[in-house]
């Protein structure tokens, strides 16, 4: 590893001023998951790295407020995951985070750190989509809230600007019966990057859509104009010509080792019909809760 | 910047239940202070990506890759290492129980493995074996002693029930 500057400011407004005065020269440090293998080969060689894991406003874990759940910047999958309120709310949050590295990259990998970080098999990024998450930026010029859907941009690029970084991601949380559910297609089981990552909701009042990831350059949110995809009564043989418009956006990448692009497009339908599934068997659920 | 005179700092960590005040630098990661600056080379260098487990420490009570987190980011932290597991009245349960059921083949992986299922039993003290195949997911044996792993810390269980 070459050597560098390392910062541990303890204010947002200290790690904003680092950040703007080195620019491209800067790294964030959070989980350090990525980070600290792109160090190691020289992939990325920083002026300065600035581990942001002990500013409070990033430290301060899962919080609920005037029905918005916010998830600090600094927060760990193992801790997402055993969130009771992501469970009940967001459980195809949880799914992702929980298939994520293996239990150390966990203990260690954060939420805003996969998002970015800015891959396109980021397993966070379909749900996230889905659940129309918030990512709470502060900057030079302030603070500001993008929806996570422009805040993703492209391989290894997010909207985030000079000076900018990620404090928290913020969900609403849903005030009517919804379900949900996430899968992803990998190799083996565990400790591998996936090959589809993607994300089903539908709403009680039959509002359908699919986030996937892992077969363009970002993960697609796409909602569905059938009304078709969200009636639980009509069988997922039906739904075929509807599923097939919503990955339209696929572009698999003929260079991955990982699956073939036609692997991946035909894979991608088998997913997209399993997820819907799950997400309107847990919509009925919730209903009878409710 | 070039590699030859790295960024020191000073850290306080508390290292199998002694504080130690080390001079690292900002450079190098956990594994490297462990093995190289303070000789704790029970913990083993490996895939250095996080895909092997093979360092494998606990820190703050979560089991964690050693060689993906620099040395710096412990400052304040409760961290303990193979070292550490034997007790006063000798091996730890789930040492004795990897000795007892043969799942040391040629060792490697071991300490990795006595870490990351030390932290799963004690979060989970009674796991199914699915629990504890995916607890122990990030721990690769390359000679695939995974069965004879797995029934140690069955058996590591079954004793502290006793």
């Amino acid at each position: 590893m070459n050597s560098f500057h390392y910062a541990r400011p303890e204010t947002v407004a200290d790690a904003v001023s680092l950040l703007d005065e080195y620019g491209e020269k800067a790294r964030l440090l959070a989980g350090g998951t990525d980070l600290i293998i792109e160090l190691r080969n020289r992939w990325v060689e920083p002026e300065i790295v600035i581990d942001v894991k002990r500013i409070p406003e990033l430290a301060g874990g899962i919080t609920e407020q005037d029905g918005v759940l916010s998830i600090s910047a600094g927060t760990v999958m193992t801790d997402i995951v055993e969130d009771e309120r992501v469970q009940r709310h967001f459980p195809a949050l949880a799914e992702a985070a929980v298939v994520v590295g293996s239990v150390q990259i966990r203990a260690r990998a954060t939420l805003a750190g996969n998002i970015c970080n800015g891959s396109p098999a980021a397993d966070t990024a379909p749900p996230l989509l889905v659940y129309d998450a918030v990512v709470v930026v502060a900057g030079p010029g302030g603070t500001r809230r993008l929806p996570i859907d422009d805040f993703i941009v492209g391989p290894g690029k997010t909207a985030l600007e000079r000076g900018e970084l990620v404090i928290a991601v913020e969900l609403p949380i849903p005030q009517r019966a919804r379900g949900s559910a996430y899968t992803r297609l990998t190799r083996r089981r565990g400790t591998d990057l996936a090959s589809i990552t993607l994300c089903a909701g539908v709403d009680a009042d039959g509002d359908a859509r699919i986030a996937y990831g892992s077969v363009g350059p970002r993960a697609f949110l796409v909602r569905d104009e059938s009304g078709i995809l969200g009636d639980p009564n009509i069988p997922i043989e039906d739904k075929v010509e509807p599923l097939d418009r919503i990955f339209s956006l696929a572009s698999p990448s003929l260079k991955s080792l990982r699956a073939s692009p036609d692997y991946r497009l035909a894979m991608l339908r088998v997913l997209g019909a399993r997820a819907l599934e799950t997400a309107l068997g847990r919509l009925t659920k919730e209903e009878v809760v409710r | 910047m070039n590699d030859t005179l790295n960024e020191m700092r000073t850290i306080s960590v508390t290292i199998n239940g002694k504080a130690r005040q080390l001079e690292v630098a900002v450079n190098h990661t956990l594994l490297d202070v462990l093995r190289d600056d303070i000789d704790l080379t029970g913990t083993k260098e490996c895939c250095v990506v996080g895909e092997c487990g093979a360092c494998t420490v606990i820190l703050n009570g979560r089991s964690v890759n050693s060689c993906l987190m620099l040395a710096v980011e412990a400052d304040g932290g409760d961290l303990r290492t193979v070292e550490g597991l034997e007790g006063d009245d000798g091996l730890s349960a789930l040492q004795a129980a990897f000795l007892d059921e043969g799942a040391a083949q040629c060792g490697f992986c071991i300490p990795g493995q006595l870490m990351a299922a030390t932290a799963l039993l004690e979060k989970n003290p009674n796991p199914t074996v699915e629990e504890i195949q995916e607890g122990l997911a990030g721990n690769l044996c390359r000679c695939a002693g995974y069965e004879q792993i797995t029934r140690a810390v069955l058996a590591a269980v079954r004793e502290g029930e006793q």
